[in-house]
């Protein structure tokens, strides 16, 4: 509990000090709520005494004007203390969103530098939520934050109120403050486990109902949605109790932190009375501390608020730090290619490249010391025990097609991935034009190569963005910018040019998740159509053509093959077609290079790769054969 | 619920409640009894301070001491007694809202198993999830924080507004006049409040969206060094979220504050209006100051019911959505009792009769004159261009989808006269996508048959030819295939797939390119396997590759939603058809 109270408060600290001046802000303002609220407690007692006691008595002469003049000093209070509030509150709320938006920016920058290990070692909806209700949760505490302080100002000027009427009743009234702190404390010390456990039952009734339904076609398919049912009944059920356990808890705080004040005041009138009896406090003592008290009530509960909201802060801040203290980056070089980007063909090389996936990342609660619930785990090994990529060399001449060919697992994507460098190697090195690729300055290697990757993303933008992704900006350099021309040709090139044409809005026409949906070879040829638009120098396909309908896919890949000359082309295939159009194969088996060399040669001497290229057309033999047989033995 | 403006569609919205969750109103009438003796504890402040001046200190023989204490002593009591009272109130309403809450939730779930596959493809996956999760959620919260306050603020009111009338009617009419007009403008004055929160989570929706593509995409993103564009599209978004908030709390800021000025203006008035009724005699000190905390009971619940009120337009909002949900008719509904037909035993015999399709509340047509015979135990492939229709066709066959027109008869019972877990264990369909649940392989297989051993499972592999795959990975069976499969590759997650769907043992078995991510070598053994384990039962094959379409008995062509041709591979490959063209494309890549 201290634990997360001083982290969190450190939290608050440093998002005040990344908004000084907003923060600044929102505490003058409160501060000038908090003082307008205890002076008006005040001003009560004193009007009850000096005005409303004799004129109602009749022990004193007041007059109308008094009266009147006593009101409004009353709403001249109101008016400084409504203008605090409103300062206060729409500051904090400045405060609080202005951080949340630096955050969330720099997770976007860390997202976009972080190396594509890390990433696929982070569920992307952890990473995802982290930028949403993570960023969101981390600066909640700044909504009350200030209000909170604003308080400390109110009990202070309350607490001198108080004792300036009556020294006695005011001890016995301010008593009820350190009751009510304590109640808030109590309360959120038994209240913080029910609502860890709250919000972590409703992360599994979401992942249950997300999982179930993106299972959804298997599930019917299955005829299993009874048994899914059942798993979402357990998960709903046990939200359920969490939430009544929490809810026991709370009903039980707030009855009693209204009955303190109210036993307070109580005190108050039944001590006040023989006091007043024996002289020595006025009617407008009693009133001004039972009335003090009364205002008290309510905003001493921002502490409890701020209270409750650290354990989240903490949560909060602890997975949005463990992403911006990701120490893993991509180390780029400083070493650039100075020929024009239409320099031609360029070589790339492999020699001893082994690879293994990273493990999936642990979430950083799971290993936080401040949270309750959560115990240390021991570390997880880094990367997984069999490689998915071992010793493999390869040499790639400029200009050449290499086809890479192997069993599903073989590790052929791994590989066209590095190629590009999306991954580094655990071990080994790639060399395009003469160069580790970790030399190379940023840019450098998607300036030269491009991979077309097996499932394709589409953004959620028009066609001419999705190709261009920014090319078309206008601080791109002449040279580089893409123009509609460009774009056209492109999709051309990809067999894309009819169903863009087709489309309501050609280039403009919006696609992805708020747009037109896409089949899945059109959403292929799109992807083709945004490596072909950035005329790469090696060009690596990786089952890019997939979702072609044979037809189709045909005319790409020759359509690739009149154009390509300037292109060295590494192409992951199955189709004799696509290997028809290769100088050379790759045969890839688990993790290892098998055999290489021209289409034919390898095809004589490895059985393995016989198999995966000719399976279909021995399949038809087979079959022929057996047709043939069957109607012989009918005869 | 019991709020206190009960409008016409609002009362609708409960009585549906009540209906979907009989949990929500069980002892609900007992509690509200406890609920309304409870609020006497709030009035007991003010009434002990009137008692403590005009009988106690303003006595008549002066000041009578033991009489406060008397006074003090009761209302201590009172106080404590009201204090237990609330609490078992609390209690009592969280029991009977979190269970139906729960039942609520289960009933969503179960509808959105129920709702067509079409419904719950694609972008509105996240909005069903957030129906049985932060939907479900933001009533529970709004419940637990906010629904005493209001039921409670309502019997505070009430009784704060009798006992003022009862001590003084002129200035009870100043404290009511002053705070009716603000209920009453406080809905004019919430609204910019509901429509900023809207565009905030629009905006918010968006900035997700932002976000989500640069790790979604992120390979994309890398491959082709277009990061600064997507940080330009984060960092608008996020400034656009950010600008629409700080508006939305400037607006609730300033309904807020109203409530303050109104308070402030009701203290200053009961001083002067109060003073000057004392003046003339109407009123004793006693009852004066009682007016200045019972004013403060009207603050509270104005107060705390603006942002309680706030919670509750997102409570409705969100119940409305969970509402909706459940009440969305089902496309693909299970049968009225009297038409419930059983599947007669053995392979089916599928046929599709005159069938057209098109997508609901679309013009477009998808399928038309469809009419098809697959004898029980026959091997149908159906092949076509992309978007031809062909997997509309497999989604007719098992009932995934109902024809516009016509029908489709297994074994000679329409499909629609078929209860869905009857039919769907026995009519399996293997989709492209083989969704992997984040369970090992063996639990996913198992799936497919609940309650098969360890076993029957590998038995499933077995007969596929797929043990040497299996024997491969790290932990065999007990292998985690991670979240959606991730673990494993395209072509080994159908691999899966597969062999759940022969566990199923189905009777009648629908492959929609369930093998068009595995390697040649593989899929040509699985091919020669599938023929093994089918024979006995009636399949059709929605094929990628000719060689599938070869393997079969009957070729099936689809071509813009007609069927073109039917027949044998072999006659088909010669007919000169669109068939044949297909054959010729296929031949010359992979000869």
């Amino acid at each position: 509990m201290s634990g997360t109270f001083l982290t969190g408060m450190r939290t608050m600290a440093r998002g005040a000090r990344e908004e000084p001046r907003l923060f600044g802000i929102a505490i003058a303002g409160s501060a000038v709520y908090g003082a307008g609220t205890a002076a008006s407690g005040y001003l009560v007692g004193r009007v009850t005494d000096r005005v409303v006691v004799p004129a109602v008595t009749g022990s004193g002469t007041v007059s109308t004007g008094d009266v009147w003049l006593a009101g409004a000093t009353l709403m001249a209070v109101t008016v400084v203390t409504v203008a605090g509030i409103l300062v206060r509150r729409i500051w904090a709320g400045m405060v609080a969103f202005a951080l949340q938006a630096s955050y969330r920016r720099r997770l976007a920058r860390r997202y976009l530098e972080l190396p594509l290990a890390w990433h696929h070692a982070h569920p992307a909806g952890r990473l995802l939520a982290t930028a949403g209700s993570d960023v969101e949760a981390t600066w909640q505490a700044m909504f009350v934050l200030p209000f909170a302080l604003g308080v400390v100002v109110l009990i202070a000027v309350a607490g001198v109120a108080m004792a300036a009427a009556d020294p006695v009743l005011a001890t016995i009234g301010l008593l009820v403050i350190p009751a009510l702190l304590l109640a808030n404390i109590v309360y959120q010390r038994r209240m913080s486990p029910r609502v860890t456990r709250v919000q972590q039952l409703r992360g599994e009734v979401s992942a249950t109902a997300h999982e179930s339904f993106e299972g959804a076609l298997v599930v019917k398919t299955l005829g299993l949605a009874d048994e899914e049912v059942e798993r979402f009944t357990v998960d709903a059920n046990r939200l359920r109790d969490a939430n009544v356990a929490a809810g026991r808890t709370r009903g039980a705080f707030e009855p009693v932190i209204d009955a303190l004040p109210a036993l307070g005041t109580l005190a108050v009138l039944c001590v006040g009375a023989s006091r007043a009896a024996g002289g020595a406090v006025g009617v407008g003592d009693l009133v001004q501390i039972a009335y003090l008290l009364g205002l008290l009530a309510f905003p001493v509960r921002s502490f409890g608020w701020v209270l409750s909201e650290l354990p989240r802060t903490v949560a909060g801040d602890a997975r949005v730090q463990a992403v911006l203290r990701e120490s893993a980056t991509t180390p780029w070089g400083g070493r650039t290619f100075d020929d024009a980007p239409d320099a031609g063909p360029v070589p790339v090389a492999t020699s001893g490249l082994g690879y293994r996936h990273p493990v999936p990342a642990v979430d950083p609660l799971d290993e936080h010391p401040d949270l309750p619930g959560q115990r240390a785990r021991t570390a997880a090994p880094q990367h997984e025990p069999t490689p998915a990529l071992a010793d493999v060399t390869l040499d790639v001449a400029a200009g050449s097609t290499v086809a890479v060919v192997g069993s599903t697992g073989a590790g052929k994507s791994t590989l066209a991935g590095m190629l590009v460098r999306l991954v580094d190697p655990t071990s080994g090195e790639v060399v395009l034009d003469g160069v580790d690729v970790r030399e190379l300055a940023e840019g450098q290697v998607a300036g030269t190569a491009t991979l077309v990757p097996q499932s394709t993303f589409v953004f959620d933008d028009t066609v001419r963005g999705n190709i261009a992704l920014g090319l078309d900006a206008d601080d791109i350099p002449a040279g580089r910018r893409v123009s509609d021309d460009d774009i056209w040709r492109a999709l051309r090139l990809a067999r894309a040019e009819d169903f863009v044409t087709a489309l309501p809005g050609g280039l403009d026409e919006l696609v992805g998740e708020r747009g037109s949906t896409l089949s899945g070879g059109q959403r292929q040829r799109l992807a083709l159509a945004r490596a072909l638009v950035r005329k790469p120098r090696l060009l690596v396909l990786d089952d890019a053509t997939s979702a072609l309908d044979p037809t189709v896919e045909r005319a790409v890949l020759d359509g690739l093959a009149e154009s390509g000359e300037g292109t060295t082309v590494v192409v992951v295939a199955y189709r004799p077609a696509t290997i028809a159009l290769a100088d050379e194969v790759v045969h890839l088996e688990r993790g290892r290079v098998v055999d290489r060399g021209p289409a034919e040669e390898v095809a004589a001497r490895d059985a393995g790769y016989r198999e995966l290229v000719t399976a279909y057309a021995r399949a038809a033999a087979d079959r022929a054969e057996e047709a043939h047989n069957n109607k012989a033995g009918m005869a | 619920m019991s709020t206190p403006t009960t409008s016409a569609p609002r009362g609708g919205v409960l009585r549906r409640a009540r209906e979907l969750a009989p949990e929500f109103a069980v002892g609900l009438r007992v509690t509200l009894v406890i609920a309304a003796a409870t609020t006497i504890g709030k009035l007991v402040v003010p009434i002990a301070v009137q008692q403590t001046i005009d009988t106690g200190l303003l006595a008549a023989g002066g000041p009578d001491v033991s009489r406060v204490v008397t006074v003090c002593a009761i209302a201590a009591v009172v106080v404590l007694i009201t204090t237990v009272t609330a609490w078992v109130v609390n209690v009592r309403l969280f029991r009977s809202t979190e269970a139906g809450l729960a039942s609520l939730r289960v009933r969503a779930f179960r509808h959105v198993h129920d709702l067509a596959v079409l419904t719950q493809s694609g972008e509105r996956r996240g909005a069903l999830v957030s129906r049985v999760t932060s939907d479900v959620d933001t009533i529970s919260t709004f419940l637990q924080t906010g629904m005493l306050v209001l039921v409670l603020s309502l019997g505070q009111v009430l009784l704060a507004t009798a006992v003022m009338f009862f001590y003084s009617w002129q200035l009870a009419l100043v404290v009511v006049g002053c705070f009716v007009p603000l209920v009453l403008i406080r809905n004019r004055l919430q609204r910019p409040v509901a429509t900023a929160y809207a565009l905030v989570r629009v905006r918010m929706g968006e900035l997700l969206g932002a976000v989500s593509e640069t790790v979604v995409g992120a390979d994309v993103i890398r491959a082709h060094a277009a990061s600064a564009r997507s940080w330009r599209a984060v960092d608008a978004a996020v400034e656009a979220h950010r600008k629409q908030a700080v508006k939305a709390q400037v607006a609730t800021a300033s309904t807020f504050s109203a409530g303050v000025v109104v308070s402030g203006l009701v203290v200053a008035l009961v001083v002067v209006v109060g003073t000057l009724l004392g003046i003339g005699g109407d009123l004793t000190l006693g009852r004066l100051l009682a007016f200045l905390f019972l004013a403060q009971l009207w603050v509270g619940p104005v107060q705390a019911t603006t942002e309680v009120l706030n919670e509750l337009q997102n409570a409705l909002a969100g119940w409305r959505r969970v509402v909706e949900l459940i009440d969305t008719p089902v496309v693909v509904p299970e049968p009225a009792g009297d038409r419930v037909e059983a599947l007669p035993a053995g392979p089916v015999d599928v046929r599709v009769e005159d069938v057209a399709y098109t997508y609901p509340g679309t013009e477009k047509v998808v399928l038309a004159d469809v009419a098809l015979h697959l004898p029980a135990g026959s091997r149908t492939a159906v092949v076509g261009e992309t978007g031809s229709g062909k997997t509309t066709l497999a989604r007719l066959v098992t009932r995934l989808v109902d024809p516009a027109a016509g029908r489709v008869l297994l074994n000679g019972v329409d499909a629609r006269d078929l209860p869905g877990r009857e039919l769907h264990r026995r009519v399996v369909a293997v989709p492209q996508e083989g969704f992997l649940f984040d369970v090992s392989v063996g639990d996913n297989v198992r799936r497919g048959r609940p309650g098969s051993t360890d076993a029957d499972v590998r038995g499933a592999f077995d007969e596929l030819g797929l043990t040497g795959w299996l024997d491969g990975l790290p932990e065999g069976l007990d292998t985690p295939v991670g979240q959606r499969g991730e673990r494993l590759s395209a072509g080994e997650r159908q691999l899966v797939a597969l062999a759940r769907a022969h566990l199923a043992d189905p009777d009648l078995l629908v492959l929609d390119e369930a093998t068009s991510s595995v390697d040649p070598a593989t899929e040509v053994r699985l091919q020669r396997a599938l023929e093994g384990v089918l024979s006995g039962r009636t399949s059709v094959a929605i094929a990628h590759r000719l060689s599938t379409a070869e393997a079969a008995d009957t070729v099936v062509v689809v071509d813009a939603g007609r069927v073109v041709e039917v027949g044998s591979a072999v006659e088909l490959a010669h007919a000169g058809g669109p068939y044949s063209r297909l054959h010729a494309a296929w031949t010359a890549q992979h000869a």
